[in-house]
C-alpha cells in the first residue's frame, strides 16, 4: 500500500507512447498489421453468415445478397479484401524477417513502402475483375 | 538444474507454460497456409461475382471446393485466435478480465470455426 501511495505523490516517468514520436511508415504499417488482424477477425463471422445462408437455402441466401449488393455491403466487402491483402502482405514482411534477413533501414524502408502500396493496387485489381465477371464492362 | 521459480508461481500456473514457441510456429505455419487458401477463396468469390444461388451452392458443393474451404476454415480461424490471444495479452492486464477475454476468444474461434465447417459440409452433401 505504501508503494501505490508513493507513486501517487511522485508518479513514474513513463516512457514516451505514439503522440510523442514522428509518425514514420513502418510504424503506420504495424498498428495497420494488428488493426487489420482483428478487422478479418471479426469479418470471419461474415464469411459464416455467408456460408450458412448458402448452406441454408435460397430465401436465407437472397437476404445475405441484398445486404452485400447494397452500397454499405460492398464498401464493408472492399475494405475486407484491402484488410486480406494488407494483413497478407505484412505478414509476408514478417516472413522475410523470420529469415533474419531485412532488418537493414534501406530494406526495411522498401519494404514498407510494398507493403503499404501494393495491397491497395490488388485491391482495386480484384475489384475491377469482379465487376468485369459481373458484366458491368 | 536448479528451478528459478517461485513454488507459488509453479503453484499458480501463470508465466512461461512453455508453449511460447510452439505458439509463434502455429502462428507462422498457419500464415503460410493462408496464402493459397485465401487466394482460392478470392478468386473463387471475384469469377462468381453476380453468380445466382443455384451456380453459388454447386460451386461451393464440389467436395474439391470442399476440402479447400474446410482447410481454409481451419487454419484461418486458427490462425486468428492466436492472433486475437497475443492482442489481448498485450492490452489487457486485468487477471480475470484477460482469463475472460482469452476464454471469449476460444469460444468465438470455435463458434465461428464450426459454423462455417457444419455449412460447408452441407452445401457438399447436398450435391
Amino acid at each position: 500500500m505504501s508503494d501505490q501511495v508513493e507513486t501517487q505523490k511522485h508518479p513514474r516517468p513513463l516512457s514516451p507512447h505514439i503522440q510523442i514520436y514522428r509518425w514514420t511508415l513502418t510504424m503506420v504499417l504495424s498498428i495497420l498489421h494488428r488493426a487489420t488482424g482483428v478487422a478479418l477477425y471479426a469479418g470471419t463471422a461474415l464469411l459464416a453468415g455467408w456460408l450458412l445462408a448458402a448452406a441454408s437455402g435460397e430465401e436465407a441466401y437472397a437476404v445475405v445478397q441484398s445486404i452485400s449488393t447494397a452500397w454499405y455491403g460492398r464498401l464493408v466487402l472492399f475494405g475486407y479484401s484491402w484488410a486480406l491483402f494488407h494483413h497478407m502482405f505484412g505478414g509476408l514482411r514478417h516472413f522475410i524477417w523470420d529469415t533474419g534477413r531485412g532488418f537493414d533501414l534501406r530494406h526495411v524502408e522498401i519494404i514498407a513502402r510494398v507493403t503499404a502500396f501494393v495491397p491497395p493496387v490488388l485491391t482495386i485489381v480484384v475489384w475491377v475483375l469482379a465487376y468485369s465477371y459481373l458484366g458491368a464492362f | 538444474m536448479s528451478d528459478m521459480r517461485t513454488p507459488l508461481s509453479r503453484a499458480r500456473g501463470l508465466g512461461s507454460a512453455k508453449k511460447g514457441t510452439h505458439h509463434f510456429w502455429m502462428q507462422r505455419v498457419t500464415a503460410l497456409a493462408n496464402i493459397p487458401l485465401t487466394l482460392f477463396l478470392v478468386g473463387a468469390l471475384v469469377v462468381h461475382a453476380g453468380a445466382d444461388y443455384a451456380t453459388m451452392t454447386a460451386f461451393l458443393g464440389n467436395p474439391l471446393v470442399g476440402v479447400v474451404m474446410l482447410l481454409l476454415i481451419v487454419s484461418a480461424i486458427y490462425h486468428m485466435r492466436l492472433g486475437l490471444q497475443v492482442v489481448i495479452e498485450d492490452y489487457i492486464h486485468g487477471e480475470a478480465s484477460k482469463l475472460l477475454a482469452l476464454i471469449a476468444n476460444n469460444f468465438f474461434a470455435l463458434t465461428i470455426g464450426v459454423a462455417c465447417c457444419v455449412a460447408v459440409l452441407k452445401l457438399v452433401t447436398a450435391q
